[in-house]
Formats: C-alpha cells, structure tokens, sequence
C-alpha cells in the first residue's frame, strides 16, 4: 500500500526516515531503467508539468529523462519571461492553471517557500525542485542514494563536508538528513562560512556532535565521505581573500593521498575549480555518478507520489 | 491610604505583567496611538513587580481585546496577564497563550520569502516556543528575527 501517493515532496524535512528509506530502496531498483537497460509504462498517460522560474541544466533534464523512462509525457515552459507570470500574475494562479493540465508539478522558484504555496494551492502533488536559497529535498534525496549505494550503508559513515556550509541550506538539509540516518559528520570550513549554529544544534539532537574545523589536513585520513561545495566568491569583499581561501580548501591528488583507499568525493555540480580535474580519474571521484543518479531517484519520487510504485511490480 | 498612581477603571481591559519597555509597543498592536481614540488609555512603564523585577501596565477603559490583539501581545510579552474589569471588578484574568501556530498577525522577516510577495496568502508561522516567542514561518522555514518589528 503507498501512503506516499499525493503528498507533495517540499522539504526533507517533510520525510521520515521510513520514507526516506522507501524512497532509497525503490531508486535501487530504478538503475536499470534509469540506464535505459529495461523499459517500463508504469507512468503511461501520466503528466508532468516542470515549472522552472529559474534557470537549471541537470534538475529540469533529469526530471524530465526520470519521467520519460517511465513512459509518461513532460510539458514545460521553455521561457518564463514568455509566461503570464511576467504579466504580474500570481504563482497561486499559475499552479491552479498547470494543476488542470498535469498529473504531477515540478517546481523551480527564485523565492523562498515558493514550492509550500505552491503545494497549498495544488490538489496535484508538487515537487519542489529548489526555491531560491531554500530547500532543495530531491538532490538531498540523490546524495543519500548516492552514499547508500557507493558505500553500502549510511549510519556510522564518517561524512565531512567542507566548503561554503553557511549559506548553502542545501548543505544544511543534507546535514539534517544525514544525521538523521545515523551518520557522523565532520564541517570543514574558514570560520565566516562555518556550518550555522542552528543547523549544528539539529544534527546533535538527531544523532552524535558533529566536528566543526577549518582544517582539511586534520581530517581527511579518517573520511569515508567527502562532500564537497562551492565556495562563491561574492561572500568575500576582498578578491586575494577569496583566492587565498578557495585554494585551501581546493581538493586535488596530492591532498587526497592521505586518505582513505575507498575515500569517496562528492560533489552537486557545477563545480568551478573546487576540485582539481586531475581527480576525476582516480577511484575516489563520484560527482559524475552522483549526477546520474539524480534520475533513478527522481523516478522512484514520481513514482511514490502518483502511486504507481507497484504498477508493474517494482 | 494606599497611594494609587492610576486610578482603579469601571469598564475596560487592564494588561498587567508588560515585559518592561514594550508598552508602548502594546499599545501600537491595539491601535490607541492617537487617532480616533474615545476613551481614557493609562500607562504605566517600569513599575515594580512582585513576580519579576519590573513591569509596564495598560489600562484601557470601555474596550476588551479581541483574540488576534492578544495573540499579538503574546508575541512580544508572554508573560503578560489579560484582566477584564466589569463594573470595578475584575470579571476575567487570564495569562496571554501562543497558539502553536500563528496566522497573519505577524510577516516574514525574510524579504526573499514568496509570502512577502503579491500572493493571495496569509504569513503562517509554527511556534517553537512560547517564551521567548520563537517563530518558524512555514512557507520559508526561516526563524523569525526582530518579532515585534513585523507585526502586522
């Protein structure tokens, strides 16, 4: 039985561990279908509508491959500028309009809670695909997936995660989850872009202290993990301070010789010059397995939330 | 005889227990800031309390509070008390109490947050707790910052 069908999918937070794990599980079984490998109509007739207000490459195409693997159709703004929207009409009447014309809305917004209202206005089930510098749960979902499935397991996986983790609240939902999942975490990060108190306090009340440093040096001989974001360079005033402080975090083969022999790096893409592209060669690189697997978990979600998970006998 | 500083009032509201200094904002929440204001407003700032230290006191006369302006006060004073004065008497008290989640009485701090655009929605906020007041709005997920600041 799904209780998953008709929920909308807005903030990790939203998911208990069981659904995360339901989620997880399903995406596993997805690979192949995901690699074009088997095929399925498990969506057949079934609608998506991807909403992006913004501009995006890898979430908008792997949702609209995720839903197209399983036999359903996308229909889509090209240019929101072209729209209604850009006439002053509200997102509340856009999503009631796009809700009669889909099964399923896909939702990219420039501002905060955009996904939540448009979830309250909605009888479709939304699925927030990042709105503005809030949630972003379908790459959190990914990243688990990709942890899980790299790794075997989640819980008493030691993750650091090291670059801008003020700001990004992405790196704060994935924080939030990890621990929920029983993860140790480690935050590398010069002090003025240190994991936020808040986030710090919700992942000891979830699972263990997480380490805070600003060193890669003191940690990287005991990751397992090593989750790696940008750090933008509009946070500092001073240019050379910005060079300075991205060089010292920037991962290459000569750090990554301490580490671990199945050390994985991670990565959300795009990435600038955080990571040396000499390291995509060597074992440890995953970001580009990462990317893919933005669809098998995206296909598992569409597949939860339309209540078709057992259409065809996943 | 007991030195009274304001006198006992007949009919009317008296909002005791004010968190120092915020009295005034008390009285911009129930609108008594000078215009179309028909009865007497009495207020006491910094006066010694039996229970903290001190306290600011409102007394309106001929007006009872509705449940929104105490939701308000609440926001900015969760210890105040709300006296009801019937005829010189006290006819009800009560401590003001948060609800667990706020509707519209309050925006989001957050300028970036969908609900400070032109949507057809009232800004929602889960309390996490009642004193001090902290506010999570739903739509953003933000903790609300400077609370009395956005009172609507």
């Amino acid at each position: 039985m799904s209780d998953f069908k008709g929920s909308d999918v807005v903030s990790i937070r939203d998911l208990s561990k069981e659904r995360i794990e339901q989620v997880l599980d399903l995406s596993e079984k997805m690979i192949p279908y995901a690699k074009g490998e088997k095929s399925t109509k498990a969506l057949d007739g079934r609608i998506l509508a991807n909403l992006f207000f913004e501009p995006s490459t890898r979430t908008r195409l792997s949702f609209e491959s995720a839903m197209v693997r399983l036999g359903g159709s996308v229909i889509d703004v090209a240019f929101p500028s072209m729209t209604s929207v850009s006439k002053g009409e509200t997102l509340a009447d856009t999503i009631r309009m796009v809700e009669s014309y889909s099964d399923v809305i896909v939702l990219r917004h420039p501002h905060e809670g955009a996904a939540r209202l448009a979830a309250h206005f909605s009888t479709k089930p939304v699925i927030n695909a990042g709105d503005g510098a809030g949630q972003h749960p379908t790459q959190t979902l990914l990243d688990l997936f990709t942890i899980r499935r790299e790794k075997g397991k989640i819980e008493g996986m030691h993750i650091v995660m090291v670059g801008d983790l003020k700001y990004g609240r992405t790196a704060h939902s994935l924080a939030e989850a990890l621990s929920l999942l029983g993860a140790e975490l480690t935050f590398v990060a010069p002090q003025n872009l240190q994991m936020p108190k808040e986030t710090v306090k919700e992942v000891e009340k979830l699972s263990n202290k997480p380490k805070l440093v600003s060193k890669m040096d003191d940690v990287i001989t005991q990751a397992d993990v090593l989750y790696v974001t940008r750090i933008q360079r509009e946070r500092f005033p001073d240019p050379s301070e910005y060079l300075k402080v991205a060089g010292s975090y920037r991962i290459d083969k000569n750090l990554l010789r301490e580490a671990k022999k199945d050390l994985i790096v991670m990565h959300p893409l795009p990435r600038i010059d955080e990571i040396a592209p000499e390291v995509d060669n060597t074992p440890h690189a995953r970001y580009f397995q990462q990317a893919f697997n933005g669809v098998p978990v995206r296909m598992a979600i569409l597949l939860l939330v339309l209540g078709a998970e057992s259409n065809e006998g996943f | 005889m007991k030195d009274f500083r304001v006198t006992p009032i007949r009919n009317g509201t008296v909002i005791d227990h004010i968190d120092c200094g915020m009295a005034l904002k008390v009285l911009r929440i129930i609108g008594f800031t000078g215009e179309n204001v028909w009865s007497t407003v009495s207020v006491l700032m910094h006066v010694p309390s039996k229970k903290a230290g001190w306290k600011d006191v409102v007394k309106v006369e001929d007006r009872e509070l509705d449940p929104k302006e105490v939701d308000k006060i609440a926001l900015i004073s969760p210890r105040a008390t709300i006296n009801i004065i019937r005829d010189f008497n006290v006819a009800e008290k009560y401590k003001v109490k948060l609800p667990e989640v706020v509707r519209g009485i309050v925006r989001c701090g957050n300028p970036n947050c969908i609900t400070n655009l032109a949507e057809p929605v009232e800004s929602e906020f889960t309390v996490e707790s009642q004193n001090p007041s902290v506010l999570r709005c739903i739509y953003c997920d933000r903790i609300l910052e400077d609370i009395s600041e956005h009172i609507i």
